[in-house]
């Protein structure tokens, strides 16, 4: 296997049929033999039935984003061939149930049929049908050429909670599904997985989604009260939440919606601690009006924004990048609106632990958006690290302070926090209000405290923002410009292209007018890459810069980018030229 | 020890003159100064209403949120600091109209507030509009054919949804009404008073004479642990038939003391630094 290569494998079943826990050992298989992985998801809003899919992708170098085509396909079910059976690679194999009647009579004849008694040796193993997804695990070890004890170490680990008996079973029937391969179907096995050389200096690393990731970081954080209400795509960031709070002793409460989300996280950071709530855009119109309550009455607050397809419940469990504006101008009036937006998980990670100090210094909600995609896809990294975050509350006491106002003004808007209990008296007053709190009405007071607020925004962006960032060579033919998740598209697209380079935001507000204008004095042509019908980003940069983009291509379908894709595109505008 | 002068802060209220919110906050200054609350160990929630301006008239750790969130936002602060007096003042718009969801929740959670609903059976400071609590047939500025709705009734939903202290008092009874505020300040749990509360401008039907006319107290030998009794006697209503008083009041846990992580002490006052979650990553590995 070339260092550049990828192999993908993608597994479809229905819903039920354990397609993510599958795909996600096969992808600690590939870290534990010293691969990097991608592993995408999709799937409908339905808990049983439906058509699940996740494609692993497993590569020696790092590998942003799946795949349009797939060198092993794992059918267990009809559906899998039907939907998918164009989308093969010139050298690679369909992994089916032989004992069903699965019709393969579509697949292309290049392709290598390896029908497997997938339910008979599931069911030999005294145990149901439901292992039939580890005698496929088993089955695409073998093909792959990995290795069976790395996966029965998994199994060990996955299953150990549930009892010896379900780790033997699962066991057993991988090992089955395994032999069938190497007793049946050898000429057809790959050298792909085989534990690479170098695995004993490869840096332990780690299969984490976006929503792991957040959870993670605002642990990492000092994460101390989060009040989410369960929605697609960032419920499985409470769940994480939800299973550590005890260990880490900080408080995870669902709330009745997210109305009262936003207003406890808000309560439970203004007595001090620090608080974060997550929703995706549908939960997030509920919050507007409490963001800009933290706005106002100055209480530091993490928002995590996962976004899916609007309007309404839209396309509940896909992807989009419709809520930009939406966030950006939530809201009545004016306030310091603070917003990021992550990449990856690695970057929603790093971003969620950045929110929490800067909430606490300018002592006002953030916002973190991150998509779907970022949210459930799973991405390998080195084993995040927090060792260097230090957590910085600002100016934060719990001392008695004499002559206290809480909202004085400052050369910087920021003034001291203080806590209820403490001994000192403020009003964290939703109306306006004084220095010290008290609602006020004055034409003066008003000018002075919105001038305030909004003086955070300014000094954010001289203290904090940071620049686009660059991926590829300074200058190029053409410059794509994207942010979210497209991000490991254009990665991956940019290793197949020449003289492509790739600007990736993650400041919205703040914006960082002056960098991009500079980093983009110079393009050729500028491509503009978002998911959402109107060019939300393109608007933004509109509004803030002179940058004239040259063409947008826009998506609105739920999916996720192939690089090849973008590649595609690419060729296209080459052509026209 | 807190002083009546304590409290005092540069702005008196702007209530009207006669208003029941004047009787509310002179009745709860009283039971803060028999009871000590002070910054150091309470805090009020407030929501949007006239009752809301009660945070300018008090010195006494304040957040003034938004119209019907004052719950969720208290229910915030005591999780994150039970040791601290958490007050709610609310009215009946802001705690049953827009508010209305976040009440029975908190009411079926359990979270140790004391919660004084400024019940003047309208909306004030929007003008004089119908609320959740006019009787049918009550004349306003947005029923002015008399209101078609029927009013729920807030002491029997407290406490089929779980509220574990449920009273009614009249503002104009301040001794009374401190010793209730005292007594819901002291019982674990949610505690709510609907505080009968004349609104002088706009209620020309629930004023100081018709409420002294028609309230009286439970009986000295009322039981306020019976569920089923303290139901009917939230039903009844009517000339001379309004009762005050402790209406129920049941021992169970609060919400707050089933939290294992705040067992030994708040949340507040816990240590922020998370090193061990390294062993948490590898989890993931
Ligand atoms: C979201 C929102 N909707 C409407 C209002 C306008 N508003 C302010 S107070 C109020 C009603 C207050 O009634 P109540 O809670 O009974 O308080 P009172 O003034 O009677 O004390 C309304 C509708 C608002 N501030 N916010």
């Amino acid at each position: 296997m070339s260092k550049s290569e990828i192999i993908s494998v993608k597994i479809g079943a229905e819903a039920g049929q354990g397609v993510k826990s599958a795909g996600l050992m096969l992808a600690k298989l590939a870290i534990r033999s010293g691969y990097h992985i991608y592993n995408q998801i999709e799937y409908p809003s339905l808990i049983k039935g439906g058509h699940n899919v996740l494609q692993v992708n497993i590569s020696k170098d790092e590998v942003t984003a799946p795949r349009r085509v797939n060198d092993i396909l794992i059918a267990l079910n009809q559906d899998t061939v039907n939907k998918h059976f164009s989308e093969f690679s010139a050298d690679s194999a369909l992994i089916f149930e032989s004992d069903s009647k699965i019709d393969t009579s579509k697949v292309p004849p290049n392709v290598a049929l390896l029908g497997i008694p997938l339910s008979k040796i599931a069911k030999e193993s005294g145990n149901s049908d439901l292992l039939i997804n580890t005698v496929a695990l088993g089955a695409v070890t073998a093909v792959l050429g990995g290795n069976l004890v790395i996966l029965n170490e998994l199994i060990a680990e996955e299953f150990g909670n549930k009892g010896e008996e379900i780790v033997k079973a699962n066991a057993l029937v991988a090992e089955q599904g395994f032999k069938h391969i190497t007793e049946n179907y050898k000429k057809f096995i790959k050298g792909f997985l085989v534990p690479s050389d170098s695995v004993s200096n490869f840096v332990p690393h780690m299969a984490v989604d976006g929503n792991e990731s957040v959870a993670l970081g605002a642990i990492a954080s000092g994460l101390q009260f989060a009040a989410i209400y369960p929605m697609s795509p960032i419920s499985n960031i409470l769940a994480v939440l939800a299973e550590n709070q005890e260990k880490f002793g900080y408080i995870y409460k669902q709330p009745e919606d997210e109305l009262s989300a936003i207003n406890m996280a808000i309560g439970a950071s203004y007595a001090g601690v620090r608080a974060m709530t997550a929703t995706s855009g549908g939960g997030f119109s509920l919050m507007s009006e409490g963001f800009g309550l933290a706005g106002m009455t100055e209480t530091p607050l993490v928002i995590i924004e996962g976004m899916r397809p609007g309007p309404a419940t839209g396309l509940p469990t896909w992807s989009d990048q419709g809520d930009l504006q939406m966030i950006l101008n939530a809201h009545q009036g004016d306030f310091p609106r603070i917003v990021l937006a992550a990449g990856d998980a690695k970057e929603a990670f790093e971003l969620t632990m950045q929110a929490f100090n800067l909430a606490d210094k300018y002592q006002t909600p953030i916002v973190l958006i991150i998509d779907k995609n970022i949210c459930e896809n799973t991405q390998s990294y080195p084993l995040l690290d927090f060792s260097g975050y230090k957590i910085d509350r600002g100016k934060f006491s719990t001392q008695i302070i004499k002559e206290y106002q809480r909202y004085e003004l400052t050369p910087d808007g920021i003034s001291q926090r203080t806590i209820p209990g403490s001994g000192n008296f403020f009003i964290a007053n939703s109306d306006e209000h004084d220095q010290v709190g008290y609602s006020n009405e004055d034409a003066e007071t008003r000018t002075r405290m919105m001038e305030k607020r909004m003086t955070k925004l300014k000094v954010c962006k001289e203290q904090d923002m940071k620049k686009p960032k660059l991926y590829g060579p300074e200058s190029a033919d053409i410059t794509i410009l994207s942010w979210g998740s497209n991000k490991g598209t254009m990665l991956q697209a940019l290793k197949g292209l020449d003289d492509v380079n790739y600007v990736h935001i993650n400041w919205m507000s703040p914006f960082p007018t002056e960098a991009l204008e500079e980093m983009l004095s110079g393009a050729k042509f500028i491509l503009n890459i978002e998911c959402n019908y109107t060019g939300q980003m393109a608007r933004l940069i509109r509004e803030n810069t002179k940058i004239k983009i040259s063409e947008s291509l826009l998506r609105y379908d739920g999916r996720q980018f192939y690089p090849e894709e973008i590649i595609d595109a690419v060729n296209n505008i080459r052509s026209k030229k | 020890m807190t002083k009546i002068d304590d409290l005092k802060t540069p702005h008196f209220p702007s209530w009207c003159p006669g208003c029941g919110n004047l009787n509310i906050w002179s009745s709860f200054k009283n039971a803060a100064v028999q009871e000590g609350w002070d910054n150091g160990n309470s805090a009020i929630v407030a929501g949007i209403g006239c009752h809301g301006h009660i945070v300018n008239f008090m010195k006494m750790n304040s957040f003034e949120g938004l119209h019907g969130r004052a719950l969720p936002v208290a229910t915030g602060v005591k999780m994150v600091n039970h040791r601290l007096n958490v007050f709610v003042f609310t009215g009946d718009g802001d705690c049953f109209g827009e508010g209305g969801n976040h009440f029975i929740h908190a009411c079926r959670r359990n979270h140790d507030l004391t919660v004084l609903i400024h019940d003047n059976t309208l909306y004030a400071l929007t003008t004089g509009q119908t609320s959740p609590l006019s009787e049918h047939g009550f004349k306003t500025k947005s029923t002015p054919q008399g209101n078609p709705d029927e009013p729920f009734n807030p002491l029997a939903l407290a406490i089929i949804s779980g509220a574990t202290f449920v009273a009614r008092a009249y503002a104009g009874d301040m001794p009374k009404l401190t010793e209730i505020i005292v007594a819901a300040n002291k019982h674990k749990g949610l505690s709510l008073i609907d505080i009968l509360q004349p609104c002088v401008t706009f209620n020309k039907v629930c004023t100081h004479g018709y409420y002294r006319e028609n309230t009286y107290y439970l009986e000295p030998d009322y039981d306020p642990t019976n569920k089923q009794k303290a139901l009917d006697r939230a039903f009844e209503f009517g000339e001379k038939k309004i009762p005050l008083g402790i209406f129920y009041k049941s021992d169970k846990p609060s919400y707050e003391e089933q939290i294992p992580q705040i067992k030994d002490k708040p949340l507040v006052e816990m240590p922020l630094e998370r090193a061990s979650a390294v062993e948490l990553f590898k989890k993931y590995t």
